[in-house]
């Protein structure tokens, strides 16, 4: 057994926000990033600045790079070219300035450990020695564990084992555990997939919760923008190795995606929703495609979208 | 019938033998509380299929030692450790594992078969990696299961969070710097010497009464982490020493009572577990507005 560091020497090396950052600079930035599998570009020249409470959306189709745009992020792959900088510095894995809420939402089914247990592994579970701590430090740990799970409201399920939690509790955990480290930057993968509709907008709103009371910057891969539309500064959309990086309503219109990918879109706003379709099949495997999470609950939306709403004639310039 | 009873359960001159047992005993101890620690992982990574394969190698170690007039503790260990290391190998993904386990399995108790028929020794000692024996631990061999428990319960307190954190959630450990891909052979190492313990006493089939049964005992009963370990210990020992009890008057083998009493434990604990889940885990209310 190692001599421990304090419980939460991550947490009171700097003040409960993303303010302790060494400057002012942004708590994320990409300069000419350029993602490569072989020969195929994922994107390329990319220039991304995330400043302290700003909420990024990236969107784009399966196999786009959203998740490898992620990756970067959390030093788990290397750029092809460019840089990649958390508060300054190259990013570099097991940064304490970096959350990540992962993709999968089934924690192992047959995982017998209590939610508070998993919470407590975001504090301090990468340290090397036994879990065990006595006294002081034990009350201390156990207070501070107590309001991480306060802050996501899951006290009453706090002491059920994770394999009895349904995907909304669960995913309420994970973002507790994200936040073990007291991050700068929340990455998240996908949080909201495989939940139903209620529990997509309890998990969103409690991202967005953090960001404007830490001032965490949020950058969320989603497949669907609608459950964070409201909160989204900007959209970062990929698709073909090129992409689109703006306000929402600058990216997500029918000229600017059909732009991005060379190919008539429609983006339809229907009841302050936006649903992307392709206007021929060229475009049909764009994201929000039918196939996309068909489990979801309201995949249905997107095939009964309402026509009515825009005008086909917008169409006649996009065929040459 | 009576003679069956003897044959089973004898106490006579018992505090004679207990004597003689007592390096078993000792030894027996040790390996309830290895196996009820490891137990627990073997559990949370999914590795009881492992644990057999392990094992089987083991036994193809143990008997090769047997027949060319080694150790049979070395010979054990070198078994696991090649087991274990080829596992961690060629298996990292947990169907992959599975079918590489499958094939090497078979070949290992196909060895260990081999070896132990050409070897012209008492034939008592024959079976005794196979299935388990009380009297065979002498000195050297205890001062052996010592110093691989020691090894073993030293590696497990340095990297036990790290482990369980990469156990219960790859992704976020792997992105708070867990070596999440580093600790999977060491961990594969680590339960090859438990395995190798495992052998000497309750014999390469039935190892998994020590390596799985505590542990999956104590998760039905309760989630804590504190409690999990404790009570896999708890168990694991008391089946080692109270089957080694139970044994030493009988002329059967040892495994037939540890596996027995770990299993006994083992219902009681889902009995328990299933009253626990019908009262409901937690203070949550049941699930009103779902």
């Amino acid at each position: 057994m190692t001599a421990t560091p304090p419980i939460d020497a991550g947490r009171e090396q700097r003040p409960p926000t993303g303010t302790g950052l060494p400057s002012a600079g942004p708590v994320a930035e990409l300069r000419g990033a350029t993602l490569q599998y072989g020969s195929r570009t994922l994107w390329s020249d990319l220039n991304l600045r995330i400043e302290a409470g700003e909420f990024i959306a990236v969107l784009g189709s399966n196999g786009s790079g959203k998740t490898s745009l992620l990756r970067v992020l959390l030093g788990e792959q290397d750029l092809t070219e460019g840089s990649a900088q958390i508060a300054g510095e190259p990013v570099r894995r097991g940064s304490e300035m970096v959350g990540y809420i992962p993709q999968r939402v089934g924690i192992d089914t047959g995982a017998m450990v209590k939610a508070r247990d998993v919470v407590r592994m975001g504090l301090d579970g990468h340290r090397w020695g036994l879990p065990i701590l006595f006294g002081r430090r034990r009350r201390e740990l156990r207070r501070i564990v107590d309001d991480m799970l306060a802050a996501v409201g899951a006290t009453s399920f706090a002491d059920a084992p994770v394999s009895l939690l349904s995907g909304g509790e669960l995913q309420r955990i994970r973002v507790a555990e994200a936040m073990g480290c007291d991050p700068a930057l929340l990455i998240c993968d996908e949080p909201l997939a495989a939940l139903d509709l209620r529990h997509q907008e309890e998990v969103a709103a409690l991202i967005d919760q953090r960001r404007r009371e830490q001032n965490t910057a949020v950058i969320f891969v989603t497949h669907e923008i609608n459950p964070v539309l409201q909160y989204v500064d900007r959209v970062l959309y990929l698709a073909g190795g090129r992409f689109r990086l703006g306000p929402p309503d600058e990216v997500m219109t029918s000229a600017s995606l059909s732009a991005l990918y060379g190919a008539p879109v429609d983006v339809i706003s229907a009841h302050g929703r936006l649903v992307v379709v392709a206007a021929n099949d060229m475009t049909a495997g764009l994201h929000q495609s039918l196939d996309d999470h068909p489990h979801d609950g309201h995949g249905q939306l997107h095939g009964t979208h309402d026509h009515g709403t825009h005008d086909p004639a917008d169409r006649s310039g996009w065929r040459k | 019938m009576s003679s069956l009873w003897e044959r089973m359960f004898s106490f006579q001159d018992y505090g004679a033998l207990l004597a003689l047992v007592h390096n078993s005993i000792i030894a027996g101890a040790l390996l309830g509380l290895v196996g009820g620690l490891v137990g627990v992982f073997v559990m949370l990574r999914d590795l009881s299929f492992a644990v057999h394969g392990i094992s089987e190698l083991s036994f193809a170690g143990a008997s090769a030692a047997l027949l060319f007039g080694v150790n049979v503790v070395a010979g054990s260990v070198a078994g696991s450790l090649i087991a274990a290391f080829i596992f961690g190998l060629l298996g990292v993904r947990a169907r992959e594992r599975s079918s590489v386990i499958a094939v090497l399995m078979p070949f290992g108790l196909g060895l260990g078969v081999l070896f132990v028929s050409l070897y012209k020794g008492r034939s008592a000692n024959k079976l005794g990696p196979l299935l388990g024996q009380i009297v065979a631990v002498d000195n050297p061999q205890l001062v052996w299961l010592s110093v691989i428990s020691v090894v073993v319960l030293g590696a497990l307190a340095i990297i036990w969070r790290p482990l369980m954190f990469a156990s219960i959630d790859p992704e976020i450990a792997s992105a708070r710097g867990v070596p999440v891909r580093a600790l999977s052979p060491v961990f594969m190492i680590v339960l090859g010497l438990a395995v190798a313990m495992s052998v000497q006493i309750v014999g390469a089939l039935l190892v998994l009464a020590l390596l799985v049964t505590p542990a999956a005992a104590a998760m039905r009963v309760t989630a804590s982490s504190l409690w999990v370990p404790v009570l896999s210990t708890l168990f694991g020992i008391t089946a080692v020493v109270g089957g080694i009890l139970l044994a030493v008057g009988g002329t059967l083998p040892i495994s037939p009572y540890v596996t027995t009493i770990s299993f006994a434990i083992y219902c009681v604990c889902r009995v328990i577990g299933a009253q626990r889940s019908r009262r409901g885990w937690s203070r949550r209310p049941a699930m009103v507005d779902a």
